[in-house]
């Protein structure tokens, strides 16, 4: 009972709602399952106290903390104890290497373990080999990624892999069927990774206690990653999070713009559905409301620090695209440039996105932002693009180098908009800190946002494809 | 006790050609016992009507289906008077007492049932579905939380009416629009992502029986394969037994590229998509 107060309280600590209710329900199934069965454990606390599929992945990973040191019924004789525990010889010799007989020996096994699809030796290799090069010291305060990292060098599992895509490979096979197998060979040292990664939590977890290990090993959702600091590896995540996203908005946006509007009274249809209770008018009928659709234009600034966020508000504004009568692009560093034909429905934003960078006019002297001279030179040749139903949104730090802001220019554009809207990816803190100027183009424009991660990204696309035609001023 | 444990579960609906994982056999057999409805997310087309259709069908309890969509209200889902039977009956007895005729029009022969209220009048349990919840206003969803609480319906005219038999409820989303948090605190939490190229292995066979062994390999397999592409809409399973139906059809023995090439249009259902795939194809054909 205590076990699950505390499994609760971590993954309320990693920003999922866990409700009393959800406890207690939670509680209540386990009453009728085989705790024994780490399987049926997970899926019984997965179905009570998860309730989006976006948290399935911290779920996960919680659970393999805390449930970690739980016996799973295939583990057979384990030999934990005979494994030279710290700073075993092997451990701190034979990584890179790999030249001692022990480790060829180890390496041999593993293949045939993976070549024979056998579970269970798989497990054991894999248990040896953490034991072996994973190096792993009670108390020492390392991340688990490291040991991974270890481990899968001291396997040499790129090595594996082109051992086993060079197994099956003869004369006669199709190009299908060679594609077919090499994608299998991926996944099956995919799986072998997280075989690896499991493994290390379960030691971890045996040497420190599941609170410390759960702690360390939390990562934020997708959706409140921070766009600009975000690494490679969060980037992905992100990525993986926005599709499903857009879908989302876009059905949302949809959906919201059709209703709460109430249409007018349709009086030949009401007429006509009369007939059918001998002229009494008993159903009205209403007209479908069709409300205009705004038209949009995004400049977005797509120097360096900020073109993953500029990347990731053309996606989401693509994806509402349909409930808007207009999008028009322009990117910018220090030139500006249309670029509304490389983001068509469908396109691949990310090579969307490079093609901007190589074909686009978008630098003029350096490559270094300049709001000013862009601003500038839109009001020159693009002014024609903005009208007084125009929402503009801008993207960027406003961080000018020190050139001329040239705030005129934002000017003119703001007075025949409908509304400028500026999404800032810095931390409000920065703002007007060093060459950042914002609080100059602050005034000019309609509502200045900071907006840092996907959830304010997505709730700030959602609310300018709603506004109706008066719009009232939005707070920020 | 409708399943003894989640492998009794499991054998059920395997009987029924739906071949699931222990993870939701476990849920299954969780909502049996618990007695709570269950909201089954997950991508289009992996089966969540499916599996409440097997349920009903593994249990031999009749399936009561509401289809949810955008303006379903209560006159649709719960019940409504039949106006056109009622005028019909003022106009066929003129100058009856009111009181009679209030009493009359107002009795169940005039009620219209519709799937909720139906659920819950039924004298035998029976099984709900409500399908893609996600679609309805929240208002709605308010309406059918307060069904599934306590299972009981308030019609002003007739009484409250309050189920003799708990139906077991699923509820499927699509997950186009987050449900209200009440509605998620009351159901089990279940979602249903793509099968193992195993599992899916063995959906084929028990739903085409006359596929080949290794045909339905290289289907598995490379649908697989797309879905880890960047694709708009990864192929689920529906669209790849299409296409394994169709390759049957065509009278296809061994998948290669060109077949694969030029089936794409059953299994992949936007352009871009077929044209990224068509292109991966396409090298491999002029490499080797």
């Amino acid at each position: 009972m205590r076990f699950l107060v505390d499994f609760i309280g971590e993954l309320r600590e990693v920003g999922i709602g866990v409700s009393m209710v959800e406890a207690v329900d939670a509680a209540a199934a386990l009453d009728h399952i085989d705790l024994l069965d780490r399987d049926q454990v997970r899926a019984t606390l997965a179905a009570t106290l998860i309730k989006s599929s976006r948290h399935l992945e911290a779920f996960d990973i919680a659970f393999d903390a805390f449930f970690a040191t739980r016996p799973r019924p295939f583990d057979g004789p384990e030999s934990q104890g005979a494994e030279p525990p710290a700073g075993g010889s092997a451990g701190s010799g034979g990584i890179g290497g790999g030249g001692t007989d022990d480790d060829t020996d180890l390496m041999e096994a593993l293949f045939r373990a993976v070549d024979a699809a056998n579970d269970d030796l798989l497990q054991a290799v894999v248990r040896a080999a953490v034991g072996r090069f994973g190096g792993m010291e009670s108390g020492r305060p390392v991340g688990g990624t490291y040991y991974a990292y270890r481990v899968a060098r001291g396997l040499d599992l790129d090595a594996l892999r082109r051992r086993l895509e060079a197994v099956g490979e003869s004369d006669g096979e199709s190009a299908l069927d060679r594609r077919l197998r090499l994608q299998e060979v991926g996944r099956v040292v995919e799986r072998l990774r997280d075989m690896i990664r499991r493994e290390i939590t379960r030691r971890l977890v045996a040497d420190r206690g599941h609170l410390p290990v759960a702690k360390t090993m939390r990562r934020p959702l997708a959706e409140d990653i921070d766009l600009t600091t975000a690494t490679r590896d969060d980037l992905q995540r992100i990525e993986r999070a926005v599709q499903p996203l857009t879908r989302k908005l876009a059905a949302r946006v949809a959906r919201r713009r059709r209703t709460g509007l109430e249409g007018r009274l349709d009086v030949r249809r009401t007429v006509r559905r009369s007939l059918s209770t001998g002229g009494a008018l008993a159903e009205p009928r209403f007209r479908k409301p069709r409300p205009g659709r705004p038209d949009i234009v995004v400049l977005a600034d797509v120097s360096g620090s900020v073109a993953t966020f500029a990347r990731f508000t053309m996606q989401l504004v693509h994806a509402v695209s349909s409930q808007l009568r207009r999008v028009r692009a322009f990117a910018f560093i220090d030139a500006i440039d249309e670029v509304t034909g490389h983001f068509r429905p469908g396109t691949d934003l990310a090579a969307a996105m490079a093609r901007v960078g190589t074909e686009a006019r978008v630098v003029w002297v350096d490559g270094h932002s300049n709001y000013g001279h862009a601003f500038a030179q839109f009001v020159e040749q693009h002014l024609g693009a903005v009208t007084p139903t125009t929402t503009v949104i801008i993207t960027g730090d406003a961080r000018t180098n020190y050139h001329d802001p040239h705030t005129e220019a934002l000017a003119t554009i703001a007075s025949r908009a409908r509304a400028v809207y500026w999404l800032n990816p810095e931390d409000r803190r920065y703002w007007d800190t060093g060459d950042s100027v914002i609080g100059l183009y602050a005034p000019l424009c309609e509502a200045v946002y900071e907006v840092r991660n996907l959830r304010q990204l997505e709730r700030f696309v959602e609310t300018i494809s709603v506004l109706r035609r008066d719009p009232a001023r939005v707070v920020a | 006790m409708v399943f003894a444990n989640p492998q009794a579960a499991l054998d059920a609906l395997a009987a029924q050609k739906y071949l699931a994982d222990l993870a939701v056999a476990q849920v299954v057999f969780l909502a049996e016992r618990l007695d709570k409805p269950v909201l089954v997310e997950g991508p289009a087309g992996v089966g969540k009507t499916e599996l409440a259709k097997s349920v009903a069908a593994a249990t031999g309890r009749r399936l009561i289906r509401l289809q949810c969509y955008e303006g379903l209200d209560e006159a649709k889902a719960l019940y409504e008077w039949n106006y056109r039977k009622q005028l019909l009956r003022l106009q066929a007895a003129p100058g009856e007492a009111w009181s009679e005729t209030e009493s009359d029009i107002f009795g169940e022969d005039f009620l219209l049932a519709r799937p909720l209220l139906e659920a819950i009048r039924s004298p035998e349990s029976v099984v709900l579905l409500i399908d893609e919840v996600d679609r309805v206003e929240v208002e709605t969803e308010a309406l059918m939380l307060e069904l599934l609480a306590d299972f009981q319906v308030s019609i002003p005219e007739l009484g409250t009416m309050t189920a003799t038999t708990r139906p077991a409820v699923f509820l499927t989303s699509n997950n186009t629009r987050e449900l209200s948090e009440a509605l998620k605190r009351r159901c089990l939490y279940l979602h249903i992502g793509y099968p193992t190229i195993e599992r899916e292995q063995e959906i084929l066979h028990a739903r085409l029986p006359g596929l080949d062994e290794r045909l339905a390999e290289q289907v598995a397999r490379f649908v697989a394969g797309l879905r880890s592409m960047p694709l708009r809409k990864p192929p689920s399973v529906s669209e790849s037994l299409d296409w394994a139906a169709a390759l049957l059809a065509l009278g296809v023995a061994v998948l290669d590229d060109s077949v694969a090439a030029d089936t794409l249009n059953v299994l992949l259902k936007h352009q871009s998509d077929i044209d990224i795939v068509a292109k991966e194809l396409g090298a491999d054909l002029t490499e080797t």
